[in-house]
């Protein structure tokens, strides 16, 4: 909302600087985002004596004249009959932004280079004369801005109203404001003198079919009008708040829905077929043109005004081009109407029509402003068309908007905003901005909400008007006197934080990534058909198909990453990010989807930073599976989960990893996630040029999994034995699977199983593997002797032996 | 006799100090202590003495053969640790081998630290969805549909009924459909706007936060909020409490901080207000009280949200939205 100074002095007298009531407007709740001086752009605009005028060499309309601006002397290239010697005349130099927005160029005109630009009134918005140059005062200091030399200043405060503050969205509205905070009387617009009686009644009517959605209709009908261009004082009030000058019944509409904030509209009675209004809903189907000349296709709830037989406008929204104002229109019917807030929202969405009428109509404009608006607007027409309003007016309202009345418990107020205000400093604050105050008790107010402010229809609505009013900066700061209560974190919050932490202090970048992916993903993870992954969580206005559908795996987000920073030459990755993978409902989409939690690591390029204590094979060496693996082993072990599995995944089963580098992770029998090598053809899709590895977790799953708390164990009293087993084995026997089967066995001597080599290559026969394990055993009782292991060892070593088809070294 | 010890001494143990290597220590033995050395010589002279200062005479050569013998075998075991060390010297300015570090994303560090402060002061954390009904991201907090507030917010839909969270705010609803008052939660969390440009990104952070008590009044969200800016940004951080409008909380208000790039004085970041909006509050509107069964003559409560983002630039003077979720190492690296 722009309100130009000029124009807003004309209803308060301000006695502050346009500075002080923006930052004042801004603490009020109307938040000023900008002053700007409309006519600043004239700071570079130059009163310029015309010194010599010479014919231009290569053009007979043009002239080259030397114009003195005060400081040099400039050659600029003119078209105007009027430019000659001697006179004062406005120089705008480059740079200067000229009214309508563009900016001016030193420029060479047919050889002759111009440095400049001498105006008309026209050409600076000072006037509507364009015939020729605006010859200044002579007594003009020549050089001098032209804004300081013809006291031209006129500071426009753009202000961002929130959406409540319909009753701002008018000069008058803001005035109200402004007059309150300056403490001096609101002068509203003169109220005139027009002719009543019946006549209008004879001439034509207004029939409501769809009271819902139009409580009011009020018109008037002006004879004999002539359309012409608007005063100079009207076009330049509108163009003050950025308003283009029309004709003079269409910009009186337009200046009285800035004044008063009620958006009129003018017809040509000559167009309305049978001469009459109909207020109805659209037939579905029915087709329109609107004033923007675009064909738009009716719906059953939307409000049209029609005449006898089609309809003339889109209510509240936009009118038609059949009816609209024409050069040649002589007789105006003038609609000043209230329109149901979201029905004129509803259609403004809908044909996409955001026109100024609309944003008022759908934050509700005063119910009771409707015939004022009328008659202001209809006595400017009479003004400066020269119309003859036809007596009487037409004011159909079958559905009065009641009086608000709030009963305002004085305590209650204070209780919520921390003060100690009585009722005579609130009923003072809310009366100067126009809420009428009675039957005060010492603690209760009645209070009568004036019909401009349609926001506000409860106390606590007062309550806010009252904190505004006095201002936050008085209210005391204080401290809620709520315990302390020392509840423990939450759970799940905390783990997410627990295993960023710990991938950081593994050597991780965390990333976050945007929670929509490429609709492709899916395709490009290879997920099988039957996935439950492929319910994905489709966004019906995405702002492009990379961002379509809610991911199902944090693996694109880390792929792209990936891809990205090696393009940018960061080739040596170590990447994770915590976040929701989202599953939509398997019963329709209308139900929240699954969201879980997940963490999700992507290594790729080198296993070590290089440096130079490395050899050159340490220097080459990329990361490979039990790099990424040993970091999954170092967080459930820190975790406190046990019993973690891995196993391999079998070809048919690996979706986005490589068959035969990827395996499942599970705790028991419940699978908690995958690490593997990423599939070559994953790896294409995200332009991903080097082998990567990777792993994912469900975080609910393994949060399950961990143990409460950790329980220190007695340090053991006797030496350990230790004695080295090697086999040979099926080259698809799982190490550890040997190794659980030494720990199956429940040996209560046995400490610990390490698998230490693993060798495959000769001499070992082909299809065969050689794995050593070092067993640790241990009593409690005593120091164990050879004599106790070594028939033990025995005994372990050809069980594995037999259920193994193993077989020791030769 | 007396001070011709004393000289003997004195030079005897500034030459061996002087001594830089082993032949030179034992050519100064030889020289003082040896079979023809200063000190035998000095120890044959005592003959030549008046009998009564013999006996003095000869102890202090004695001693001080006892100490140079000693200041010997210290100068030797001196010159051999250093020749030692010298064998063993490495470059010690040579760089370490370099240990795993990490890090931390600056939007996880800023969360965590606004989550640390609000922890200290009482409030729990609580979660929501991400993938929201449009009931709780916006009827329950008092937006109905077809309403101008929600321009406010650009809004991903999934169904008529189900969006992507437009804010951290639907969080509030949630908890209190769940707990009877007191309530003192913050959720922090990912929100959705369709909405991308240089100052916008399609997803972003909020915290939100709920008070809700008897007798909580509009001071107190200025002392809890007051305590925020001055624990985030510095106890000497201007801050000012702004009037607003918010469909689910009344009074409202956004509140500034003093520009942390120009110190008030006006820039380009603040638009040359010298302020800059760091966080949207107000009392929780009645209406959203009633949706939720609490009782609104009894209970009282303050919201507010703030962007992760917002604060994660001013705190680190990040100028661009956008490197947040490029996820460039070089970025990261910097946190």
């Amino acid at each position: 909302m722009k309100v130009s100074w000029s124009w807003l002095t004309q209803y308060v007298e301000v006695d502050l600087t346009p500075a002080q009531v923006a930052e004042a407007l801004t603490m009020a709740g109307l938040e000023v985002a900008a002053v700007n001086d409309r006519y600043g752009f004239l700071e570079t605009v130059r009163v310029g004596r015309i010194v010599q005028v010479s014919p231009h060499p290569r053009a007979d309309r043009l002239k080259c004249c030397q114009v003195d601006i005060g400081d040099r002397t400039l050659t600029v290239v003119c078209g105007a009959p009027n430019a000659a010697a001697d006179c004062l005349v406005p120089c705008a130099l480059p740079g200067t932004e000229m009214p309508g927005g563009c900016e001016l160029k030193a420029e060479t005109v047919r050889g002759v280079s111009s440095e400049g630009m001498l105006c008309s009134a026209f050409e600076l918005g000072l006037g509507a004369d364009a015939s020729g140059l605006l010859h200044l005062d002579d007594r003009l200091a020549v050089g001098a801005p032209l804004n300081r030399a013809l006291g031209l200043h006129d500071p426009v405060l753009e202000i961002e109203l929130t959406p409540n503050r319909s009753d701002c969205l008018s000069i008058l509205g803001v005035a109200r404001e402004v007059a309150a905070i300056c403490g001096k009387p609101l002068v509203p617009p003169p109220v005139p003198v027009l002719p009543e009686g019946s006549d209008i009644h004879r001439e034509t009517s207004v029939q409501i079919l769809a009271p819902d959605h139009c409580p009011r209709y009020t018109a008037r009908l002006i004879f004999d009008v002539a359309i012409g261009p608007s005063p100079q004082w009207l076009q330049d009030r509108l163009r003050s708040v950025d308003l283009k000058p029309i004709n003079n019944v269409v910009d009186v509409t337009n200046f009285v829905m800035m004044e008063l904030g009620q958006p009129l509209h003018a017809f040509d009675f000559d167009r309305l077929r049978g001469r009459r209004i109909v207020v109805r809903t659209a037939a579905e189907g029915e087709s329109f043109v609107t004033l923007d000349q675009k064909q738009r296709r009716l719906t059953a709830d939307t409000l049209m005004i029609c005449d006898a037989e089609v309809p003339v406008a889109i209510g509240g929204v936009m009118g038609g081009l059949d009816s609209e104002i024409q050069p040649d229109t002589t007789r105006v019917l003038l609609e000043s109407a209230c329109f149901d807030p979201v029905s004129i929202r509803k259609t403004a969405k809908r044909f996409n029509l955001a026109t100024d009428a609309a944003y008022r109509f759908e934050r509700g404009v005063d119910p009771h402003g409707t015939l004022t608006a009328l008659n202001r607007a209809t006595a400017l027409i009479a003004e400066v068309a020269g119309g003859r309003p036809v007596p009487g007016h037409i004011d159909a309202h079958p559905r009065p908007a009641p009086q608000t009345v709030i009963a305002l418990d004085v305590h209650r107020v204070n209780r919520r905003l921390g003060t100690e205000l009585d009722g005579d400093r609130m009923k003072t604050l809310l009366e100067e901005i126009g809420f009428r105050v009675s039957n005060q008790e010492s603690d209760r107010l009645e209070v009568h909400v004036p019909s401009f402010r349609v926001d506000v229809t409860r106390s606590e609505d007062l309550t806010e008007e009252i904190a505004r009013r006095h201002g936050y900066e008085k209210i005391a700061t204080t401290h809620p006197a709520l315990p302390a209560a020392g509840r423990r974190p939450a759970a799940a919050f905390a783990l997410r934080q627990r295993l960023r932490e710990l991938m950081a202090g593994l050597g991780f970048a965390e990333v976050i990534t945007y929670s929509f992916v490429h609709q492709d993903s899916n395709l490009r993870l290879r997920l099988a058909k039957d996935d439950p992954r492929q319910r994905q969580v489709v966004i019906r206005n995405p702002l492009s198909e990379d961002l379509a559908v809610m991911r199902t795996s944090l693996l694109p987000g880390l792929l792209e990453t990936a891809s990205r920073n090696i393009a940018m030459g960061n080739r040596h990755l170590k990447l994770f990010e915590v976040g929701k993978i989202f599953v939509a409902a398997e019963d329709g989409a209308d139900r929240l989807p699954a969201e879980t939690q997940m963490l999700a690591a992507l290594w790729t390029g080198q296993r070590q930073d290089e440096h130079w204590a490395q050899g050159r094979l340490e220097r080459q060496a990329s990361c490979d599976f039990f790099d990424l693996k040993g970091v999954v082993e170092a967080l459930v072990e820190r975790l406190g989960v046990t019993g973690v599995r891995f196993g391999s995944l079998a070809p048919e089963h690996c979706d986005c990893t490589r068959p035969g580098v990827s395996a499942w992770i599970a705790v028991e029998d419940e699978r908690i996630g995958f690490i593997g090598e990423v599939h070559p053809d994953t790896r294409a899709a995200f332009d991903l040029k080097q082998p990567a590895f990777t792993f994912e977790l469900n975080l609910p799953r393994l949060a399950k999994r961990m143990a409460a708390g950790r329980q220190s164990r007695p340090l053991p009293r006797f030496p350990a034995i230790t004695r080295d087993m090697t086999l040979i084995v099926d080259a698809a026997v799982e190490s550890a699977r040997l190794a659980e089967a030494i720990a199956a066995a429940d040996e209560p001597l046995v400490e610990s199983v390490a698998l230490f080599d693993h060798y495959i290559g000769p001499p070992i026969p082909a299809g065969r593997k050689s794995v050593s394990f070092r067993i640790t055993y241990r009593s409690d009782r005593g120091t164990l002797a050879d004599e106790q292991i070594n028939p033990l060892h025995q005994k372990i070593t050809e069980r594995l032996l037999a259920s193994f088809g193993a077989a020791l070294p030769t | 006799m007396q001070q011709t010890i004393e000289q003997i001494r004195a030079e005897a143990l500034q030459r061996l100090q002087d001594a830089a290597d082993r032949e030179a220590v034992q050519a100064l033995s030889v020289h003082f202590l040896g079979r023809k050395g200063v000190l035998t010589q000095f120890l044959r002279q005592i003959s030549t003495l008046p009998p009564k200062d013999r006996p003095a005479a000869g102890q202090a050569a004695n001693r001080l053969k006892a100490e140079l013998e000693e200041a010997v075998a210290q100068r030797l075991a001196a010159l051999e640790a250093r020749q030692r060390a010298d064998a063993d010297r490495i470059d010690v300015t040579l760089p370490g081998r370099p240990a795993p570090v990490g890090h931390l994303h600056p939007l996880t560090q800023v969360k965590v630290e606004i989550c640390e402060i609000f922890e200290r002061m009482g409030f729990d954390i609580a979660e929501g969805p991400e993938v929201e009904t449009d009931y709780y991201n916006f009827e329950a907090l008092n937006i109905p549909k077809d309403h101008p507030a929600r321009d406010m917010q650009d809004t991903f839909y999934v169904s008529d009924n189900i969006v992507l969270r437009t804010q951290t705010s639907p969080t509030q609803p949630r908890v209190m459909e769940k707990q009877p008052p007191p309530v003192r939660i913050i959720a922090p969390g990912k929100v959705y706007r369709c909405d991308s440009d240089l100052t916008h990104t399609p997803m972003f952070h909020q915290v939100e936060g709920l008070l809700v008590d008897t007798q909580v009044s509009f001071g107190d969200l200025k002392g809890v909020l007051t305590e925020f800016v001055h624990q985030i940004f510095g106890p000497r951080t201007p801050l000012r409490f702004r009037p607003s409008f918010f469909p689910f909380t009344e009074p409202s208000a956004e509140v500034d901080i003093g520009c942390t790039i120009c110190g008030g004085a006006g820039c380009r970041v603040c638009s040359h207000t010298g302020w800059l909006e760091i966080l949207g509050s107000g009392m929780v509107h009645p209406a959203v009280f009633e949706k939720v069964g609490y009782d609104t003559d009894r209970y009282s409560g303050f919201a507010f949200g703030m962007g992760i983002e917002r604060i994660a630039m001013l705190k680190y003077g990040i100028d661009d939205l956008r490197r947040f979720f490029e996820n460039d190492l070089r970025f990261l690296r910097q946190f």
